[in-house]
């Protein structure tokens, strides 16, 4: 297991003629408990990489939906190694590759090393950390190359010439490109200048280049997948499912939906 | 290196840093090349020279405060009156500063958080003075604890939005601040009030602060002869505390003194004299966090306190043993504003009483003929409210009568 896997993951849905399908979903979200029920009908419904987030007081890159998500679960008592635990749980039923997602504190509370060596012994494949640029990953990123473990990196719109190379070329796994300015968060459309922002990154990544933040529909997927990205990242839209109380199946069906908008 | 050479590289020693997400990652290296070569530029520091020196009132006075050093029986005791600085606070000094940049980079809106309000007025004076747009992220705690203020902003002009996420306080403010920076990032500055925050806000402010200081070294000079012994300065984020350290920071005969919102003993605001390292808000500095590294829930009396983290030089002051960080509790702290009140006519805002605790109980063990400073960050007219229901009738002097 490991960032191989998560690359692999992306280019057999291309040899299917598909784009990626990142499903994410809040760690402990509503409780540890259920969590993985969650995670594994995301997977049922055809995600081809599961992105667990780890709950954090202060989640400055998510919009209100994953804010809500995050608080749901501390109340529910998750703790990052309660994480853990449902990504094992989670490992233990598919083999669909799993990235953590979390923010820098708790990772470091943990201990760097301790942390992706507990995370690798439960299956997981890859970790982003949305408040951790480049260049200050240093241990971090020792860590999980020791560990075999991606150590995913975000593009955005502001990000130009230089520093988009330094950041394509340092990701494992696949480059997240951020479609727009502000957080986490449904939309109705996509950014106007989205292929123009897919075609500036494609040309940079040698990695699968998948598109987040805003991507809720079964249209958007289509179409950031149509531009050439080689995967598409779904999470408020999700959360939003279990935050309204919807069965696992009410959620693999979302999922299917959207997994069916990544065909070619 | 000497320790005014700091930071290097972005860092103080380990703590400082860009911990933000990606998208504001450009800003930030525009904002440090923008400040560093605006920095040295003329013009621009004449521009702000003047706006302190007509519009804010500087030099603020270095008063000395005889009845008070009588009190303590030691050391004299010096007052730096930034609590008469136009805003009622030494808040103004940053905000015109940063105002005046984000015009200069061609930005048409300024985004701030703020606390006890003091932050969120001085943006909106300096917003409305050099003409841009102004919104202000408030907890809706502590807006409720300080409706004033929240009006005070209003009729500057600023758009106030109530942050409801969290523990609806300061560190929630700047959560919303920085997400609304994500989003407009292309024209608007996030004018961040304290020496917190990624690389170069931490540096920045602490210059613009650093006035305190430097008028404090001539005043001192002037009045004593001599380099203060003691400096004393109340520490949220910790910027009236960096701007009047910084300056001496190389003097390793100036003590520096720093007072943190120590609440009612158990529930506190003192991530440097309780806390520990970790990462928030763009920096890796000393925060109240739990065994998880999830961000503790602090408390203070004094809004401006009430913060979870601490401003990275600050850290490195801590660590080197540069400076002393004491918790001062809220009791303590009510007890130093009716003492300045009544001994020196001079009401402070409740975060500067915290400072003004500390001085007083270290000069007591000092000599006669040491000097200490204390910087008054602000006045206590904010405060009244707070400090009337935690006084209620004991320490009101029980005169007042119909006739």
């Amino acid at each position: 297991m490991g960032w191989i896997q998560i690359a692999e993951a992306f280019s057999a849905a291309r040899s299917r003629g598909e784009g990626a399908l990142v499903a994410y979903l809040m760690g402990g979200d509503p409780d540890p408990r259920r969590s993985p029920e969650y995670l594994l009908a995301a997977a049922a419904g055809g995600a081809d990489v599961l992105e667990i987030g780890i709950p954090f007081s202060d989640p400055v890159a998510d919009g209100s939906t994953i804010q809500r998500a995050g608080v749901r679960a501390l109340r529910a008592g998750t703790t990052p190694e309660a994480v853990l635990g449902v990504a094992a749980a989670v490992r233990r039923e598919v083999n669909v590759p799993l990235v953590l997602m979390g923010y820098y504190n708790p990772i470091l509370r943990f201990g760097e090393e301790e942390f992706v060596a507990a995370a690798a012994e439960c299956g997981v494949d890859g970790l982003i950390v949305p408040d951790l640029p480049p260049e200050e990953t240093g241990p971090l990123r020792e860590a999980t190359e020791r560990h075999g473990l991606g150590l995913v990196f975000l593009v955005t719109p502001e990000t130009q010439g230089d520093r988009a190379r330094r950041i394509a070329t340092s990701t494992r796994g696949f480059l997240y490109l951020v479609s727009r300015y502000g957080t986490t968060g449904e939309r109705r459309g996509l950014p106007p200048d989205i292929m123009g922002l897919i075609g500036r990154f494609r040309d940079v990544a040698d990695l699968p280049l998948a598109v987040g933040f805003g991507i809720s529909r079964p249209e958007h997927v289509a179409a950031v997948i149509r531009a050439g990205a080689d995967g598409a990242v779904v999470g408020s839209r999700l959360v939003r499912e279990v935050e309204a109380g919807a069965r696992p199946g009410e959620l693999e069906a979302t999922v299917r939906a959207l997994k069916a908008a990544t065909a070619l | 290196m000497r320790l005014s050479e700091y930071p290097r590289g972005g860092k103080f020693g380990t703590f400082g840093g860009r911990y933000v997400p990606e998208i504001l990652m450009p800003a930030l290296e525009a904002l440090e090349e923008a400040y560093l070569s605006l920095r040295d530029d003329p013009g621009f520091r004449e521009e702000l020279a003047r706006y302190l020196r007509d519009y804010a009132g500087r030099p603020t006075p270095l008063y000395f405060a005889r009845n008070l050093t009588a009190h303590a029986g030691g050391a004299k005791i010096y007052l730096k009156r930034e609590d008469l600085l136009h805003g009622g606070a030494h808040k103004l000094n940053n905000a015109l500063g940063q105002a005046l940049l984000a015009v200069r980079m061609g930005k048409r809106r300024l985004i701030a958080e703020t606390g006890a309000g003091q932050h969120g007025t001085a943006t909106a004076i300096a917003g409305a003075v050099v003409g841009l747009e102004v919104e202000i992220y408030m907890g809706a705690l502590d807006a409720e604890r300080q409706r004033m203020n929240l009006f005070r902003m209003e009729l500057l002009g600023a758009k106030v939005h109530l942050v409801d996420s969290g523990t609806k306080t300061l560190k929630d403010a700047i959560n919303e601040a920085l997400r609304d920076w994500a989003a407009n990032v292309r024209d608007t500055h996030y004018l961040i009030g304290s020496v917190v925050g990624p690389h170069p806000y931490p540096m920045m402010v602490r210059d613009f602060q650093s006035v305190i200081g430097r008028e404090v070294r001539e005043q001192v000079l002037a009045a004593e002869g001599r380099l203060p012994d003691l400096l004393v300065a109340c520490v949220g984020g910790g910027s009236n505390a960096m701007g009047t350290f910084y300056p001496f920071a190389d003097d390793e005969g100036v003590a520096l003194l720093g007072a943190e919102g120590g609440g009612d003993g158990e529930r506190h605001a003192a991530s440097l004299a309780r806390g520990s390292v970790g990462v928030l808000h763009g920096m890796r500095t000393y925060l109240l966090q739990d065994e998880w590294g999830q961000i503790a829930e602090t408390y203070s009396i004094a809004p401006g306190l009430d913060y979870p983290a601490v401003g990275p030089e600050h850290a490195l002051y801590r660590e080197l043993g540069r400076a002393e960080y004491v918790a001062v509790t809220d009791t303590e702290a009510l007890s130093a504003f009716h003492l300045l009140a009544r001994l020196e006519g001079i009401i402070p805002a409740l975060e500067s009483a915290h400072a003004v605790h500390a001085a007083v109980r270290r000069a007591r063990e000092m000599p006669r003929d040491a000097v200490v400073v204390v910087t008054l960050s602000g006045r206590g007219d904010k405060d009244l409210d707070l400090a009337f229901r935690a006084m209620g009738n004991g320490p009101r002097n029980g005169f007042t009568r119909h006739t």
